[in-house]
């Protein structure tokens, strides 16, 4: 168990990727089964203990604790899991051996209701602060340590030297504490085999097109389709089983009932996840978000914001794989295979017929509906291969939008970048023409070059008027200030903001020294594009 | 009971009888002085008496006319001061830190300054005083302050650069106390590489080791005539305040470690943007604290400079009398 806290502890503090997964394949390297294997399914949530609540462990505490020192000690920790963790009276046999992560997970596995009070306090007896805390974290749910599953299972790929693909393909016919599947990556057992019904397939991902890369690409060997601001997901229903999958292959089929009720065929689509009824209307990205990252999702929910799967391609009919058929062949498929499911939960993405890239651009830059974010390019020949081969698949976005803003607090990044002043916070004027005020919008991180990052950690340092810990407010008014281009994707309402709205990926595109600060843009802009895209 | 024998000014506590201040954060005529951290140790002072190695260093801060007249107190020595009894005895915070035992009137009152009950290599331990009145710090007075051993902390330092040979690990550490012990602990732990320091260790570093506490090969971490570093993989240890700070970016991919009491608590370490956290601290833990009153067998307890009113209240739950004692101008660890 000492050596998951300690690797919760690290990882939650390194803030490089790289760094992560370092960690991540020395804690596999080094921690024996079944540990690891149950530290891995604890990473990928795959792992909970539904006994276990946060005001239990209140009520275990204050048997222990006088309430006066511990309501001290709450108010200075702030967050209750690490108090506890911290004030918990050491055990009586403190030189016993401490519990394993797979013996804390069977222990707490096997609790029930009723019993789970003692089979927690015995665990928190028997570790260390920095065990219990992870312990808590554990049987609460929700790590959060800033590492995906994803990232985790790139970190499995990394040990055991094979593509990440292969692992997400197995995943979901993997169970803690996944001996074989170490076995493999340790090259001491065969490959396991997915005997799981609606495995996930691997997606195909697009590169970005260059400007450069058209005078290469021939027009007429490239179907193009509209690129939906959704999410990607891939339904898979097999024998019965139905999965509806991230494109990373998280299983997220328990927040979309409505949708896994229509998949009544025998099939795997990857398609674009949106709001709305395909039939009458399309929901906006904000529409969608009402229905992400829920755990449970009401009567309300779904008739306000029905989802349905706008198809791209088919990856297998019945028991045939036909991702190695060609794009054209697979589209044909796809389109005959559509027209015998619900109208109102599936449809087709559309192709766009152009002859010329000038022509394709000039629908790229007015495209039909407001929640197209760019174009497609699909050779018509290619196969359906896994991950971001260069070539046969390029997505060509919009332009993004930016706005002219004024930069208001600069805080310390992390890791390499602690020394700098390298997350922005930026705002717009807001108020009476004459006596205006700015009003934040955004923060942005990147988009700079390192030069011009050590310009503006120096404008900040020499212009800073407040400081609040890591966080410096800086010169901004009229007269003074530092502009700050400003490009994002897309607006939405936020109640979460003071200015009531929320830039989605927001990130610097230029520094304006030439630009006096009153010429920055006024809210109205940005209330002019958020009117504009409903 | 005495009670007039000591009793707290705001600007420090004064012993009438005897005529003098201990640790006054204002200059005095007479000062007698626990330890040499700054807000403890000012200059300006008629008089100061304390051990041979806290007058050292507060000669090696403010220089030789720091103060009027210096007298050196050894341990366990009772020097009469106007008709009060006073008497040194070790804390166990820095090299020269001291207890101030105070007697008269049939009263014994041991004004602890700061203090540690853990090992620490570069100074000598706490010795308890049994006393009619404890004078109690209170830094890290909650009880969720539980300081792990030093090396264990020291271990996972090692670790990480072994796990990231390429990354220059920055230990950010008191300059006086923190610093040495850092140093002093990675040699136990077999560390015999050089180890770099910033510019504002030096002297103090110099001092310990004629003190006698070896701390090995130690080499400027930056040098005046070039930006050269130090080899990758090196450790580097600077005052907190360098570790984000501009002087750090030199370094190769620097890696920011924090040596401090306060690196228990998860916030705290976010909030100085600490890669990896050492608890390590020159300053009681909770368990200490309270065993420590246990130990001198006071009947009464007087708490200063931290988290009074925890400590107050367990007292309170032990049937032993306190009160926080309320004196500004002495810093917590932080800064």
């Amino acid at each position: 168990m000492e050596r998951f806290a300690e690797l919760l502890d690290r990882l939650v503090l390194t803030p490089s990727r790289n760094g992560k997964l370092r960690l991540l394949t020395d804690y596999f390297a080094t921690v024996p089964d079944p540990d690891r294997g149950f530290g891995l399914a604890a990473l990928t949530g795959g792992i909970g203990f539904p006994a276990v609540k946060p005001a239990m462990l209140r009520a275990l505490v204050m048997e222990r604790v006088d309430p006066v020192l511990f309501g001290y000690s709450y108010d200075y920790v702030g967050d209750l899991a690490e108090t506890v963790s911290l004030i918990w009276p050491a055990g009586e046999n403190e030189d016993a051996e401490a519990p394993a992560l797979s013996e804390v997970v069977e222990r707490l596995a096997q609790a029930s209701r009723s019993d789970a009070p003692a089979v927690v306090a015995r665990l928190l007896d028997q570790l260390s602060p920095s065990g219990r805390f992870a312990a808590i974290k554990l049987a609460t749910g929700g790590l959060r340590v800033g590492v995906s599953a994803r990232l985790t299972k790139q970190a499995l790929a990394d040990f055991g030297q094979v593509d990440v693909q292969e692992i997400e393909e197995l995943w979901h016919g993997l169970w803690p504490p996944y001996t074989e599947l170490f076995a493999w990556l340790e090259k001491r057992g065969p490959k396991p085999e997915n005997a799981a019904k609606a495995p996930f397939r691997p997606v195909m991902l697009a590169h970005a097109a260059e400007e450069t890369d058209f005078a290469n690409l021939k027009p007429d060997e490239y179907a193009a389709e509209w690129k939906w601001d959704g999410i990607r997901v891939q339904a898979v229903s097999e024998g019965g089983v139905r999965k509806l999958y991230s494109r990373t292959g998280d299983d997220i089929s328990g927040a979309f009932p409505d949708l896994a009720e229509a998949m009544d065929f025998d099939a795997a689509l990857d398609g674009e996840l949106l709001v709305g009824d395909p039939r009458e209307r399309t929901g906006t990205f904000s529409d969608l978000q009402q229905r992400l990252n829920r755990k449970t999702v009401s009567q309300k929910m779904l008739r306000d914001y029905p989802v349905f799967m706008r198809c791209y391609d088919i990856l297998a009919v019945g028991a045939e794989d036909t991702r190695p058929l060609p794009y054209t062949e697979r589209r044909e498929l796809l389109k005959d295979f559509l027209s015998t499911l619900a109208p109102d939960r599936f449809d087709l993405s559309p192709t766009i017929d152009f002859g010329t890239w000038k022509e394709l651009d000039g629908k790229r830059c007015n495209p039909p509906h407001p929640i197209i974010e760019g174009v497609m390019l699909k050779r018509k020949d290619s196969p359906y291969l896994p991950g971001r081969p260069k070539g046969p698949w390029f997505k060509w976005k919009r332009d993004p939008f930016t706005v002219d803003a004024v930069l208001m607090y600069a805080q310390r990044g992390h890791g390499k970048r602690s020394s700098f002043y390298s997350d922005y916070t930026f705002g717009v004027w807001a108020g009476p023409e004459e006596e205006p005020a700015l009003v934040p919008v955004g923060k942005a991180y990147f988009g700079f070059t390192d030069e011009e990052l050590k310009q503006i950690d120096k404008y900040v340092r020499d212009n800073t008027v407040e400081r609040f810990g890591p966080v410096r407010a800086v010169r901004a008014d009229r007269n003074h200030g530092l502009v700050l281009e400003v490009a994002f994707e897309g607006l939405a309402r936020s109640t979460r903001h003071k200015s009531g709205i929320a830039m989605r990926f927001p990130r610097i595109s230029r520094l304006r020294w030439d630009k006096p600060a009153h010429e920055a843009d006024r809210i109205e802009t940005l209330e002019a594009l958020i009117a504009s895209s409903k | 009971m005495n009670q007039q024998l000591l009793r707290s000014r705001p600007d420090g506590l004064c012993c009438p009888e005897g005529g003098f201040f201990i640790d006054p954060v204002r200059p005095v005529e007479r000062a007698l002085i626990t330890h040499g951290h700054s807000d403890h140790a000012r200059a300006g002072h008629g008089s100061v008496l304390a051990t041979r190695e806290t007058l050292d260093i507060m000669e090696l801060r403010y220089g030789p006319g720091f103060t009027g007249s210096t007298q050196e107190a050894r341990f366990g020595e009772t020097i009469n001061i106007n008709g009060v009894e006073v008497t040194f005895h070790p804390a166990g915070h820095v090299l020269g830190s001291a207890q101030v035992c105070v007697e008269g009137g049939g009263t014994r009152i041991v004004a602890s300054g700061d203090y540690k009950r853990s090992r620490d290599p570069t100074c000598a331990p706490f010795e308890p005083i049994s006393c009619d009145i404890f004078i109690t710090e209170a830094t890290f007075a909650l009880p969720v302050f539980t300081h792990p051993e030093a090396s264990h902390e020291i271990g996972q330092l090692l670790k990480s650069v072994r796990q990231f040979p390429e990354r220059t690990h920055i230990v950010g550490a008191y300059t006086l106390g923190k610093a040495q012990r850092v140093i002093a602990l990675l040699r136990e732990a077999g560390h015999n590489e050089p180890i770099y320091i910033h510019g504002a260790l030096a002297k103090l570093c110099d001092y310990y080791e004629s003190a006698g506490v070896p701390l090995g090969i130690l080499e400027p971490a930056t040098m005046e005539e070039r930006g050269a570093a130090p080899p990758v993989g090196s450790i580097v240890v600077a005052p907190p305040a360098a570790i984000d700070d501009r002087w750090s970016r030199r370094f190769a991919d620097p890696l920011a470690c924090f040596a401090s009491g306060w690196m228990r608590i998860r916030q705290r370490v976010r909030q100085r943007g600490v890669e990896l956290p050492l608890i390590i601290s020159d300053h009681a833990d909770w368990e200490e604290l309270t065993q420590t009153i246990r130990e001198t067998g006071a009947g009464e307890v007087w708490v200063t400079h931290g988290r009074e009113e925890a400590l107050v209240r367990w007292c309170e739950l032990n049937g032993i009398a306190a009160r926080p004692l309320h004196i500004a101008g002495y810093e917590d660890e932080t800064e």
